[in-house]
């Protein structure tokens, strides 16, 4: 590729850039294998920090929904559920790690600014330097009706919102000057008169004045990811956030992403550079081409079982289909009017309207082929393993992906825990470093010295 | 009746409870941001056999920058020392003003998860201009307030019993990862807020985190263990007893200490410590004394107070002489003993497990 098509020059010093997104919840991941390790244990989360450490890994990162999914107003009770407060979790993995950076999934709406903010200096400095912000802005008032302030905000206001947000964040980030606390217990005070300054903001949509009680870690601030593929959300990520994750996997669309993303950071005075893409990767390992594929079909039919498949067509026909065969094809009924459900906050924008447009191409999709529902949903549901191959296959396929700067590196999706990340770090990652795509030991301390960022701006 | 008959908690922020502790640390004065100084104030408090370490916390700085201006978050002080340490109980104060009821529950259940079982929250309430100001709000009339704090105290609680023990089920013939009978909405209704539920995050080890609540917020039988003042043994004793009959289970006694080889080395370093800045009254019992007396104070409690809340003025130099000193003396009286590896905070404390509400109704 040239730098006509991604925005950047062919590199062939490029290195991947590997994190784990820890959903800990949905339909990814496997629950139902002898191997699968408990979900919420502290020592399941300890053991996948260090085994990514060993792996060298930039980060772990936990993704976030504030509301427990649901089907037709039930917990939904087919896919794993249940997951800790990311910020404190990480918190406790920073106690029992060193290197690996901890990166927490914060919503922007649902937050109190200077709250967060807080929250996530803490984890920086207890993690010296190690700490990661990836800002979401699902705005839904299903998710609103957890917090004190229900489904507030405009559904074309998040990203308004959610810049004013990080940016009172960052601010608060920035209050303290470098060197303001004194050296020694005889000083005349514990700071520098006038060393720590309040931010103050007041618009419609973030309101606050503090005065921050957390300095900057040897990081600067933790390191701002950006999740969310909408306009706004891009240029949220050209404007603001050092690393995007993006939902572009598939080279063609990860090229086109890279293209778009560099001329937005262009606009913002921002250089190539200061942007790392990680896109979302799910990876399906066989020592052979042939068990590689045969691996991936079995995850993909466990991943999309049959009375899960009866639950994703319910969710676009929004009506019991517990009658329909899964075998048979698809409801001959109308679905019902309305939104889809509420677990829209992390289906895919273009998933989410115009339903029945989609409901009519699938309704083409499986006459035209004969497929039963279980079949169709196996081919249409998202979550179809990215990267299937051999280790060696797809070291190959990564390292063409990061020279032609189509991306800097994946957040793996895992779909079995820890087995699937063991096969990674010990398989992958090798093949990686033969290639000298991959560093073969910790150069930095600090999350942002792992993804290579420039250092900040002073 | 619980293990220890005084069960015996330290307040381990910052350099100590006297402004002027940063002085006499022994360290830089920054270090107390770091995770370094973290981890030797809960390692000591854990090998000295405390009951239950406390992170004092405010939305505002400590004080204007003369003493102390910087802290971090005492939810992530508490998940930190959660895995690097084994017996102790850990209660981060979350202010119910200052934060999401929603959050502030998922946080305390997952610091729960993170110490198997060990975690407590001590529940603030501040409603100064300046805190209330970072989330750009005013304080509240005290009838508010009073409702505010119940209505987040009950709305974790309730949360905290959204998953039913159990709940998860993996019933592989089903393909059913949860009952869904067993997660519910909890649709709690406050004056000010409302909740629907479920928790994210699935029921605590201990069925419901331990509360811990200054008398003052009058939180009856919400609270598990009321924190009572008093400047003498009697008032101690007398609030204590106030705090049980409105239904508190518990009354400790808050107890700020200072502490010598003799009476007149305490004084000495207290007046030390005082040119250098005024010690508040907080309205809290203080001891100023030998390490022996104080032995002997706390054995007198015993029967008053249910436990104890130790400030220590500089955890630096405190810290150390109660572990030598006053623990083993409690610890030889048979009043007190080092909570066993593997037990639930609930379980030191002589505190049941509760039925969830949720499961006792259906
Ligand atoms: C790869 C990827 C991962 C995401 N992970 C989360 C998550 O863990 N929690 C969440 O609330 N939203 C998550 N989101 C949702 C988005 O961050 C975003 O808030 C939502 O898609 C709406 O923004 P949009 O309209 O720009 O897509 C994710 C999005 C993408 C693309």
């Amino acid at each position: 590729m040239t730098e006509a098509s991604t925005g950047a020059l062919y590199d062939p010093h490029a290195r991947v850039h590997l994190g784990v997104f820890y959903t800990g919840v949905g339909p990814q991941l496997l629950w139902n294998d002898p191997s699968a390790a408990d979900h919420v244990a502290i020592g399941t989360f300890v053991e996948v920090a260090r085994l990514l450490e060993r792996g060298l890994f930039d980060a772990f990162f936990l993704g976030e929904g504030l509301r427990v999914r649901e089907n037709r107003g039930r917990v939904h009770d087919q896919d794993v559920a249940g997951r800790p407060d990311a910020i404190t979790q990480l918190s406790a993995l920073a106690a029992v790690t060193e290197r690996i950076g901890l990166v927490a999934t914060q919503n922007a709406t649902y937050n109190f600014p200077a709250d967060l903010a807080r929250r996530l200096a803490s984890l920086d400095l207890l993690s010296d330097g190690r700490a990661g912000w990836n800002i979401v802005t699902t705005d839904n008032a299903w998710t609103g009706a957890n917090f004190r302030h229900g489904g507030w905000l405009a559904h074309e206001r998040r990203y308004d919102r959610a810049g004013q947000f990080v940016d009172a964040v960052t601010a608060l980030w920035d209050a303290w000057e470098p060197d303001a606390v004194v050296a020694t217990g005889e000083a005349k005070s514990w700071a520098r008169p006038g060393s720590i300054g309040e931010v103050a903001r007041s618009t419609d949509l973030v309101d606050l004045r503090a005065v921050p009680t957390v300095p900057a870690s040897r990081q600067g601030r933790p390191v701002l990811f950006q999740a969310g593929d909408s306009d706004g959300g891009r240029e949220l990520a050209a404007s603001r956030a050092d690393v995007v994750f993006s939902a572009n996997t598939p080279y063609d669309k990860a090229v086109a992403y890279a293209a778009d993303l560099r001329a937005r950071l262009a606009r913002y005075g921002r250089s190539a550079d200061s942007l790392r893409i990680l896109p979302g990767a799910s990876v399906v390992l066989g020592d052979t081409p042939d068990e590689a594929v045969e691996r991936a079909r079995w995850v993909r039919e466990e991943q999309m079982s049959a009375p899960r498949a009866i639950t994703f067509f319910e969710q676009y026909w929004g009506t019991d289909l517990s009658g329909y065969d899964p075998q048979g094809p698809l409801p001959d009924i109308d679905p019902v009017e309305g939104e889809l459900d509420p677990s829209r906050g992390t289906i895919p924008i273009e998933r989410r309207t115009g339903k029945l447009a989609l409901i009519a191409r699938w309704r083409e999709q499986s006459e035209q082929r004969g497929l039963s529902m279980l079949e169709l949903a196996r081919q249409v549901a998202p979550g179809h393993p990215a990267f299937v191959g051999t280790p060696s296959q797809v070291a190959d396929e990564w390292v063409r992906y990061v020279r032609t700067r189509a991306v800097d590196g994946f957040n793996i999706t895992p779909y079995l825990i820890p087995s699937a990340l063991e096969d990674i770090v010990d398989k992958l990652v090798p093949e990686l470093q033969e290639r000298g795509a991959y560093r073969t030991a910790y150069e930095g301390e600090t999350l942002r010295e792992h993804l290579d960022l420039p250092p900040l701006n002073p | 009746m619980s293990e220890s008959r005084l069960p015996t908690a330290v307040e381990l922020d910052g350099d100590g409870a006297h402004p002027a502790a940063w002085r006499y640390s022994g360290r830089a004065p920054g270090a107390v941001l770091t995770a370094g100084a973290l981890r030797e104030g809960v390692a000591a408090a854990e090998a000295a056999g405390f009951t239950l370490a406390t992170f004092d916390d405010a939305p505002v700085p400590p004080s204007t920058g003369v003493n102390a201006a910087g802290r971090l978050e005492a939810g992530a002080r508490a998940a930190f020392a959660a895995t690097i340490t084994e017996r102790i109980g850990l209660a981060p104060t979350l202010h119910v003003t200052t934060t999401e009821p929603f959050h502030l529950a998922t946080q305390l259940a997952s610091l729960d998860h993170a110490g198997r079982g060990r975690a407590a929250w001590l529940v603030g309430a501040a409603n100064d201009p300046e805190s209330l100001a970072t989330i750009g709000a005013s304080p509240l009339a005290p009838e508010e307030l009073r409702r505010e704090v119940r209505d987040v105290v009950d709305a974790a609680r309730l949360l905290w019993d959204s998953w039913e023990d159990g709940a998860v089920i993996k019933d592989a013939a089903t393909g059913r990862f949860l009952d869904a009978d067993r997660v519910h909405h909890v649709d709690f209704a406050g004056a000010r807020f409302t909740v629907k539920g479920p928790l994210i995050t699935p029921r605590p080890p201990q069925g419901q985190v331990v509360v811990l609540a200054p008398a003052a917020l009058e939180l009856g039988a919400r609270a598990d263990i009321a924190l009572v003042g008093g400047h003498d043994t009697a008032a101690l004793g007398e609030r204590a007893a106030e705090a049980r009959e409105t239904g508190t289970p518990l009354a400790f006694a808050e107890i700020e200490v200072l502490l010598g080889g003799t009476d007149a080395s305490a004084a000495g370093r207290a007046a030390r410590l005082e040119e250098s800045a005024a010690w508040p009254d907080t309205g809290r019992f203080r001891y100023v004394g030998s390490a022996g007396g104080f032995a002997r104070l706390l054995r007198s409690l015993a029967g008053i107070v249910d436990g104890v809340r130790l400030h220590p003025a500089v955890l630096a130099a405190d810290l150390p002489l109660l572990a030598e000193h006053v623990l083993p003396a409690l610890d030889a009286a048979g009043l007190h003993r080092p909570p066993a590896t593997g037990a639930t905070l609930r379980d030191a404390l002589g505190l049941p497990r509760p039925a969830n509400r949720f499961t006792a109704a259906s």
